[in-house]
């Protein structure tokens, strides 16, 4: 179907960066990825399908991340969107310094309980419909830091999507992370945000 | 100039406090003294006024909690230099845990006041005319004082360490 052309360069992550690191610059891959349409009746000149499923493929592959990166693996997250491990290739080329206009909350490394409001409100900022990634070990269990002053894991204070373990994890764990978001952004019913369910998830981190 | 040693130093000052200072040690070289926790103000601006000793800079308060010394259960230290004699002083006030009350030093030193609230923060204890004695580091909610060594050192809300990977 020639209708749906998200640009999806290289979607095999591991194999192509290896690729890229051991070949020279002037044989890397050139060939452009077209995301696949979803399943519909086709005939000639239309396309019928599911509302749902092109917002789906729309959505997964256009998130805008929103870093909260505190420590080590904030580094390690920008190594992800720099050009070695390059990000944008799979529809996340901006980052949205801004809660407003983000979909993806990646918190990256140790929260303070002190911090803990702070991250809240950012992410009370962000509008439906959003994700939260938990990137490693002290985002997603407070890690090493058993201790008085640190946050035992984001999801006593928002809820999170997706978990990347790894002290810290490396640039093809993030983008193997980010590739489940994507799955789960694909595949969301359009009314998953406005079920009981949902709303009783929020209600239990005290949201609304 | 003669250099100022640690004997003048100390010779110096039980002339002036004499029976406050309570005991006096020289670890590594740095002379370290236990005073009566009410002197603290005078013999901090004594030192700071004094013409030949001049000790104007601050370094450092913190505390300690000793729980087996019975009536001395908290300790207040004070680290005080003088730049222009390269001289230290470490000065210590103990207090009982069930009154851990000692004035504050912010009327010498306005450096003080930061230090002092992190002093409270972590072994509450209390500087008698601060201008504003609360938490600076840890969350304002917090309802225990973290460095004392009656809590347990891992975090009660952890979820995720099972007992037996850590041999319990």
């Amino acid at each position: 179907m020639r209708g749906f052309r998200f640009l999806q360069k290289e979607t095999n992550a591991s194999e192509n960066l290896f690729f890229r690191m051991n070949q020279p610059s002037n044989t890397m891959s050139t060939e452009v990825k077209i995301a696949e349409a979803p399943p519909g009746y086709e005939g000639q000149g239309f396309f019928a399908t599911k509302l749902e499923q092109v917002i789906g493929l729309a959505r997964a592959n256009s998130i805008w991340p929103l870093p909260f990166a505190t420590s080590c693996c904030g580094i390690e997250f920008m190594a992800t969107m720099a050009s070695n491990y390059d990000l944008a290739r799979f529809g996340s080329e901006r980052m949205s310094f801004s809660p407003r206009q983000a979909d993806l909350l990646i918190v990256a490394g140790t929260i303070a309980k002190k911090m803990g409001p702070i991250l809240k409100q950012v992410y009370l900022q962000m509008a439906e419909p959003r994700w939260v990634l938990s990137m490693g070990a002290c985002a997603s269990s407070g890690g090493i830091f058993d201790t008085y002053s640190v946050l035992q894991g984001i999801d006593k204070v928002i809820p999170v999507d997706v978990y990347i373990p790894g002290c810290p994890p490396r640039p093809e764990q993030v983008i193997d992370g980010i590739l489940k978001i994507q799955e789960l952004v694909k595949h969301e019913s359009l009314r998953r945000r406005n079920s009981p369910q949902y709303k009783a998830l929020l209600t239990s981190y005290g949201i609304e | 100039m003669s250099a100022i040693t640690n004997e003048f130093l100390l010779e110096k000052l039980k002339g002036e406090f004499g029976d406050q200072i309570l005991a006096e040690e020289l670890p590594y070289g740095m002379l370290s003294i236990i005073i009566e926790p009410s002197a603290i103000v005078n013999m901090l601006k004594w030192l700071y006024e004094d013409k030949i000793l001049k000790f104007r800079f601050l370094t450092d308060i913190c505390g300690n909690h000793y729980p087996d010394l019975k009536d001395k259960e908290l300790v207040v230290i004070y680290h005080v230099q003088s730049m222009e004699n390269n001289l230290r002083l470490r000065i210590k006030a103990f207090l009982p845990v069930s009154n851990p009350e000692i004035p504050s030093a912010t009327s010498v030193y306005a450096s003080a006041n930061w230090m002092e609230r992190e002093t409270y923060d972590y072994y509450g204890i209390l500087f008698k005319g601060h201008p504003n004695l609360k938490r600076i580091l840890n969350v304002d909610e917090m309802d225990y004082f973290p460095m004392r060594r009656e809590y347990p050192l891992e975090d009660a809300t952890r979820t995720d360490k099972e007992d037996q990977y850590f041999g319990r």
